[in-house]
């Protein structure tokens, strides 16, 4: 058989002329929309490094800044709402390049109609993740569109925090050998979401997990622990954080699936809609690249906060040259954990 | 989690795995049929426990996969009619129709929603009495009653703007085709829990003894599908060939009795093509003559839609189990799940895609 057997199969869609909701998915469609429209027009050497945010040189000084657009819905679900978002993860993007989070601005996009009192709820609860995450919010903007142009309320962020250590922090600075450590249980926000939105009731209730992650990693830092890389696991979940980094630095990644901490309740919600734990949402977890010699003191210092008391270690970085996540089984055989094309979708049966 | 942990368990299964190496002598080819069963076998890595001897092929079983191309064609036909709410499971809306699929026809502003179960749209129905409500309703044994029940309540309210899309197969003609293949190399079955968890098995036992093959019913779990694997071996090697039920948590012999008679109610066995496989007689439900009118085919005029599939295809015989996914010249390089040549490679459940997800890099290597 020669390789244009298959060309008369059923028609394939070569490429998507035009954005789907799969492209805000965080998978391969995602990355590949980046890649064709954005690194193509804007690449530089800072851009390129392909972090959770900038790091730039201010005249001696480091800085990291960062922005991030919120568009949830609904705006508000047990365990926080777009507000609380809105800060804790531009707070966590800035963290992640190992920066300690200052000051943050803030764009709000109204949909004509939206009660006040809806959008003096969100500023509240801005306000009070700010002062829990250390950040003050000292610029903004507000813009109205027409009724149907909008989905309430849209909310974009961007912050800027200050490096105060001389440690490369990212993928590329990932080394053979070291420790992967996550800092609790997966897949709480994007259940809890999804449990709102399509009026699904299990069990408990499910809440987000949306909390800062700053103190986390100030605490590593402070402790001397030479951090290599960090990643809060958002969109695309825990297996779309793995993936980027493995195929930025160029390395193999292994983790045990069974070394994964997930709750009762987000299993049995994941299990119900055919979801996988390791691909769902999460606004308050993270990983961490540590020398396995650090792993355990780096370990002791992640569940000293309150947000990463479940905090554990699942997986090393086995090998370079490859761009490759694997995964131990629960019954001890082992596969690829890939990348999602687009979003999870609810399967048949 | 109770009925999940501990047919999960290492232990379990690996014993399982060594009880089956224990009872082989000689080479079994053995067809899952159900594509649930397949993404387990290849996520968790079943058959990577198994001795050499014990080849799984995988079946027709994935709605996704099996529903004819023209059928999709007319479901994007409707999606984009205007006033209409076209409602389906999630994983029918990246399938590749003749010309583009349903994500692409929302994006165009179709009104394409995914919904959890027909009853929500239903509620839809109810809820926009201007506007005409469609159901996709696919998929085999399992999901007919809950399909059924959406048309029998749309009946029982009246609901005239509420119509189904049908395309329901059935699993026992599917493995009678597999059977009488000349190319069949099938010799045991593991039959689909929750199909049978519906239907019951008693309409497996003629096949097991026309063909002289073992059907075990089986769960979807790592223990479940080993434990169906070791069943099969069994009467393989003792030359038997009966129905056993390994799922029996779930499975009674004459099935749920009232999801029966909702399915008898609303619909009718009818001849039905299956993508990659061609026509197969009286395998397929279709809406009855009493139900006619919540026909979205007639209401909407796409009936006599008709799509060539070419039969180079590889995805037919990977769905007979004739083929493994990494046969195929295209796999992993001109065919991906971003932009997939056949419909195998489109659902989750599908054989090609489930390599593609879990193993490309393994199975490169060993066919090299």
């Amino acid at each position: 058989m020669t390789s244009d057997d298959t060309a008369g199969c059923p028609l394939p869609i070569s490429q998507y002329t035009q954005v789907l909701m799969a492209h805000g998915g965080g998978g391969r469609l995602m990355q590949q929309l980046i890649e064709r429209v954005f690194v193509s027009a804007f690449s530089n050497p800072r851009l390129d490094e392909r972090h959770d945010g900038a790091i730039l040189d201010a005249q001696g000084r480091r800085l990291a800044f960062t922005t991030d657009s919120y568009v949830v819905h609904p705006l508000f679900f047990p365990g926080g709402d777009i507000g609380t978002l809105a800060v804790n993860g531009t707070v966590n993007d800035l963290a992640m390049c190992g920066a300690r989070p200052r000051w943050l601005s803030a764009g709000f996009i109204l949909e004509e109609g939206l009660p006040i009192e809806t959008l003096e709820r969100v500023v509240a609860s801005m306000r009070r993740a700010a002062a829990t995450a250390g950040v003050e919010i000292v610029t903004g903007d507000t813009k109205v569109v027409e009724k149907g142009k909008g989905d309430g309320l849209f909310v974009n962020t961007a912050g800027v925090g200050t490096i105060e250590h001389d440690l490369p922090i990212g993928p590329r600075h990932v080394k053979l050998g070291d420790a992967i450590l996550l800092s609790g249980d997966l897949g709480r926000h994007g259940m809890a979401i999804q449990s709102v939105r399509e009026g699904l009731e299990f069990e408990g209730p499910i809440e987000s997990d949306c909390a800062p992650l700053a103190d986390i990693v100030m605490g590593l830092i402070e402790a001397g622990i030479p951090v290599h890389c960090l990643r809060d696991l958002t969109r695309g979940g825990l297996a779309a954080g793995l993936n980027e980094i493995a195929s930025t630095a160029r390395i193999q990644i292994d983790i045990a699936e069974n070394a994964v901490p997930v709750s009762e309740p987000v299993r049995g919600a994941c299990e119900i809609l055919g979801f996988d734990p390791l691909y769902v949402a999460n606004e308050g977890r993270m990983i961490a690249f540590v020398p396995e010699s650090d792993a355990e003191r780096a370990l002791a210092v992640m569940r000293a906060s309150p947000v990463g008391d479940g905090a554990c270690r699942i997986g090393t970085v086995l090998s370079d040259a490859q761009g490759l996540v694997t995964l131990k089984s629960r019954i001890g055989a082992r596969r690829i954990l890939d990348l999602l094309s687009g979003e999870q979708l609810p399967r048949i049966c | 989690m109770k009925f999940i942990d501990e047919y999960r368990d290492a232990g379990r299964a690996q014993e399982c795995a060594r009880a089956i190496a224990r009872s082989v002598t000689r080479p079994w080819t053995i067809m899952e049929v159900c594509g649930g069963q397949t993404h387990a076998i290849v996520k968790f890595g079943i058959d990577e426990l198994l001795p050499r001897d014990i080849t799984l092929v995988h079946g027709p079983g994935c709605p996704v996969c099996v529903t004819p191309l023209e059928l999709i064609d007319k479901a994007i036909a409707i999606a984009s009619k205007p006033g209409v709410i076209f409602c389906s499971f999630g994983d029918m809306l990246r399938v590749p129709g003749s010309h583009t699929d349903l994500l692409s026809v929302k994006a165009n502003g179709g009104d394409v929603r995914i919904v959890y179960s027909p009853m929500d749209s239903v509620r839809l129905a109810r809820e926009h009495p201007h506007r005409q409500i469609v159901f996709f309703a696919v998929g085999f044994e399992t999901t007919a009653p809950a399909n059924a029940m959406a048309a029998f309540q749309a009946r029982r309210e009246q609901l005239g703007n509420f119509s189904l899309l049908v395309s329901h197969a059935l699993v026992p003609p599917a493995m009678s085709a597999v059977l009488s293949a000349p190319h069949n190399r099938v010799q045991g079955f593991l039959a689909a829990g929750h199909v049978c968890a519906v239907m019951g098995y008693h309409e497996y036992e003629p096949l097991a003894q026309e063909y002289r093959v073992p059907i075990v019913v089986t769960g979807f779990e790592p223990v479940d599908i080993l434990e169906g694997i070791r069943h099969c071996v069994l009467q393989l090697e003792a030359g038997k060939a009966k129905v056993e039920n390994q799922y029996a948590r779930a499975v009674k012999r004459e099935g749920n009795l009232p999801a029966q008679h909702m399915v008898r109610e609303v619909f009718q066995v009818i001849d039905r093509k299956w993508r990659g496989i061609g026509a197969i007689p009286r395998s397929g439900f279709g809406l009855s003559p009493a139900y006619a009118e919540f026909d979205a085919e007639r209401r909407f005029g796409v009936a006599d839609y008709h799509a060539e599939e070419p039969s180079e295809c590889l995805s037919g015989l990977v769905l007979q189990g004739v083929r493994k996914p990494v046969d195929c010249p295209a796999f992993g390089t001109r065919c991906t799940p971003e932009h997939p040549l056949g419909a195998t490679m489109v659902s989750n459940e599908g054989a090609c895609a489930a390599y593609y997800r879990y193993r490309r890099q393994q199975d490169n290597r060993r066919s090299l």
